[in-house]
């Protein structure tokens, strides 16, 4: 099976060549049937990899224990669930998958678009080609999957052996999370792949208006509805895993993550400006470019070691490669732009401060410095290394810093923004529009200090956070309120056909609705604490209003592991409350021990317990308790933003009524929209939904 | 113009303050990064500054006291004695021949005060250069005891 999938492998790549150089004579002939031929090449690549890909698994799942990679990463006992995540639990298999999730988009894509918009998909199936090389050149001839184990033998031949057990999985991955947190991220990483090649094959083809953009607006948002899942799943399990307390610690491949999502945001509001207005041509084109750079560059960073290498860990060869790729990526959006730049001119200027296109204009500067900053920060080892002949790494102050005022800046647009027309905002309209959030607002900032949460940034966030969750309220209560006049249904019933209208815009603000949820769990952070005592068993310890009891410890064989668990009684004012059991996961396998944390969670604040280790001074076993306020609204909020993206991504239903031939619904003004627009649509603004 | 003079100065304010930011935080936790065949050659200032430091904890070294643990690292064909007075328990990936970064200062005497200690079990790991670290998360074997 590993010479089926090298071989399938090897095919993939020969393929995609085909698709790339075909694709190319493809357009400068316009030869309708090297047209098709190079799209079935791009067809076959994914159907490959796919191919490749199974026959990997296949070795895991058949405990092929002659494959070097299932040797690595696995072992007899591992659960079939774990087998599965084995797939991307090392530098060679994570490369395999990155190439699988990219022949699914490009599958889709292919096979989306296959009958439509024929002058451009030749160009983007010749750039999805190339980014399909990069990866497949890595997974055959730089990174295989399929390499064998080999013991030498005399006069330089090699004996195949196999061995009758694997290495296991590391302990830190044996984690339900850790097996839908890559895939995810991943699929953000890649996904950001079709809008690239849709945005760089637009431009080489100087494909007219704006259509790549309504074309890639599924995409961009899925892409960024996965990675957005993803990075909350990474500080998920950053939080219930490692046992430190946190859910984000800036480290590089955290940064990593956050970097093309930062972007990604970016770009996601600025298109609405091209959309209505024709601006900001150039600067989304760019964003594209950019945000697809990053996540190479986060990919890169995973897995070359450049920054980790600082810390003295292992460096990889496969560095040099993505910085080829990068350069070369870099060079081909150069020369499209400077050939092509004319096509991109703005059709309209900025007409005044407080309008909807300055608040993206002002998103997009400060997600845009708040991605350099984060860049910065975490590649500051290498440049300074450039620079000076020292090292030197910032950590969380820095990051910090720079990140909490942008994050309360954007905040405080997400409550603006949507509700400044476009063009101009009259002071009236400004009154009208925000006397309401801006006392429920300060009302929120009050409540907040008087229930004892007193720190600056925290103050201003919450007060932030009640001020853009009445907006939000406020504008799909007026909605609702028109349909309900209409139609005498339920608030709720107005409300739910009010989103399904304009589910782009209405999704939209319950994607904001989630964000706002998870800024009330991180302005939380300012108020944790945390204890941390030797115990025997019958010891007690203090935080905050609980008494946590060390009853007694015991020892639990599993099939994989053995738990060294503790039990832990937890009292709150002397009553009884529940029982934590905070273990120890000690590998049979050769891998590093498992914390598995106990948390008790509320709305109002997790209690986290570790099981720290046997303190250094004393061999006694260690409890490491915080106290966490509001980090359930974290992960509550990113429930929500995921709904949101799925919301946006739903067609509208005005659109299936008009296929219906209910014309009369047709023309009229969607509910609210005529209170933040108060002016006839002019030639100057374009379609779309805001 | 006068539009455009007006969003030059907001932009300009948010971007000057923000870097402003930046540069105080860059202060506050700028940590210098030496191997340890370069910490002898280290005079004035340069001695003093917080600094990591990576090695390869030296087989049979380890040796725990009350409040501290000692031990050596190794690197580049010299080594370093360092004393650990952090309150965290060690991880357990720290063990003979384990890869170490420890994080502190140089005492004058030339031990090395460490506040934080990570460590990588090198069994773990593959020769091959690679590593096994897992896909997007944080490093496998370190614990991150800094951040929000």
């Amino acid at each position: 099976m590993d010479l089926f999938g090298s071989f399938a492998l090897i095919l993939a790549f020969i393929c995609a060549v085909y698709a790339f150089i075909g694709g190319i004579f493809a357009i400068r002939t316009r030869h309708p049937l090297l047209v098709k031929s190079t799209r079935q090449a791009g067809i076959a690549t994914c159907m490959l990899i796919f191919v490749g890909t199974f026959s990997l698994e296949y070795l895991f799942f058949n405990d092929d224990f002659s494959s070097a990679y299932v040797v690595a990463h696995s072992n007899r006992d591992l659960a079939p669930f774990y087998k599965v995540a084995a797939l991307w639990s090392g530098q060679e298999g994570s490369l395999l998958f990155w190439s699988f999730l990219l022949a699914i988009y490009v599958f889709s894509t292919l096979m989306v678009y296959r009958n439509k918009n024929g002058e451009l998909m030749p160009y983007v199936g010749v750039v999805l080609a190339g980014v399909q090389i990069f990866f497949l050149t890595l997974n055959n001839f730089v990174a295989s999957p399929f390499k064998a184990l080999a013991t030498p033998a005399a006069h330089g031949a090699m004996n195949l052996v196999t061995r009758a057990d694997g290495n296991g999985l590391n302990g830190l991955l044996q984690y339900p999370e850790m097996v839908i947190h890559p895939p995810n991220l991943y699929a953000g990483y890649t996904g950001f792949t079709i809008p690239f090649a849709f945005a760089l094959g637009a431009l080489l083809a100087r494909y007219p208006g704006e259509k790549w953009i309504h074309l890639t607006r599924r995409w961009t948002m899925i892409a960024w509805g996965f990675q957005s899942c993803g990075i909350l799943l990474g500080a998920h399990w950053a939080y219930a895993v490692l046992g430190w307390g946190g859910y984000w610690a800036w480290d590089p491949v955290e940064n990593a993550s956050l970097l093309p999502w930062l972007t990604g945001t970016a770009f996601l509001h600025s298109v609405m400006m091209q959309e209505k207005r024709g601006m900001m041509k150039v600067w989304n084109v760019w964003l594209v470019f950019i945000t697809f750079l990053l996540c190479i560059t986060g990919t890169f960073l995973t897995r070359s070691g450049i920054v980790a290498s600082v810390h003295a860990f292992a460096q990889s060869s496969i560095g040099n490669w993505f910085l080829g790729f990068i350069v070369v990526i870099l060079l081909v959006c150069l020369v499209a732009y400077f050939k092509n730049r004319d096509y991109l001119a703005s059709e309209n200027q900025l007409d005044a401060m407080v309008s909807r296109e300055s608040s993206f204009l002002f998103n997009n500067l400060i997600l845009l410095v708040s991605c350099i900053a984060v860049l910065s920060g975490t590649l500051f080892p290498v440049f300074s290394e450039w620079l000076s002949s020292s090292r030197i790494s910032v950590g969380a102050p820095f990051f910090n810093k720079v990140n909490i005022p942008i994050g309360l800046l954007l905040l405080f647009l997400t409550g603006v923004g949507p509700l400044l027309a476009w063009r101009k905002t009259s002071a009236e309209s400004l009154r009208r529009n925000f006397a309401w959030p801006l006392a429920i607002g300060l009302t929120g900032g009050v409540v907040a200090f008087a229930l004892g949460y007193r720190q600056f940034y925290s103050l201003v966030c919450f007060t932030l956070c009640a001020f853009v969750a009445a907006t939000i309220i406020s504008e799909f209560y007026r909605g609702a309120k028109v349909i309900r006049a209409r139609s005498g249904a339920s608030f709720l019933a107005s409300g739910i056909d009010l989103t399904m209208r304009n589910t782009r815009r209405y999704g939209g603000y319950i994607v904001h609705m989630g964000m706002v949820l998870i800024f009330v769990g991180l302005a939380g952070v300012a108020f944790n604490k945390d204890v941390q005592k030797d115990m025997q068993p019958g010891s007690t310890m203090q935080i905050g209003s609980y008494t946590l009891l060390l009853q007694s410890m015991d020892s639990k064989p599993e099939k994989n592991y053995t738990a060294e668990r503790m039990n832990v009684e937890v009292l709150r004012n002397n009553k009884q409350l529940m029982m934590l059991y905070p273990e120890r996961r000690i590998f049979k396998t050769d891998q590093p021990s498992g914390t598995m944390v106990a948390i008790y969670s509320t709305l109002k604040e997790d209690l986290y317990v570790v099981y720290a280790g046997q303190s250094p001074e004393t061999q006694m076993p260690v409890i490491h308790a915080y106290l966490n306020p509001l980090v359930k609204w974290i992960w509550f909020g990113g429930a929500v933003v995921v709904l949101g993206t799925l919301v946006a991504l739903l067609p509208n239903r005005k659109a299936v009524l008009v296929l219906s031939a209910v014309r009369e619904t047709a023309p009229q003004a969607l509910p609210g929209q005529t209170l933040v627009q108060p002016f006839q649509p002019k030639p100057a603004m374009r379609e779309g939904h805001d | 113009m006068q539009k455009r003079a007006k969003f030059g100065v907001g932009i300009a304010v948010i971007v000057v303050s923000l870097v402003f930011l930046a540069w105080l935080g860059y202060g506050e936790s700028k940590t210098y990064y030496h191997t340890i065949a370069e910490l002898p050659n280290l005079h004035g200032a340069a001695a003093t500054h917080r600094m990591r430091v990576g090695g390869t904890v030296e087989p049979g070294t380890i040796r725990r006291f009350s409040g501290r643990v000692d031990f050596v690292l190794a690197g580049e064909g010299k080594t370093l004695p360092v004393s650990y007075t952090g309150s965290d328990p060690l991880p357990d990936t720290f063990v003979d021949k384990s890869q170490a970064l420890v994080e502190g200062n140089l005492a004058p005497d030339g031990r090395f005060v460490a506040e934080r200690v990570q460590a990588k079990c090198a069994s773990k790991y593959e020769a091959a250069p690679g590593g096994t670290t897992a896909p997007a998360a944080a490093p496998a074997g370190t614990v991150q005891k800094s951040g929000m």
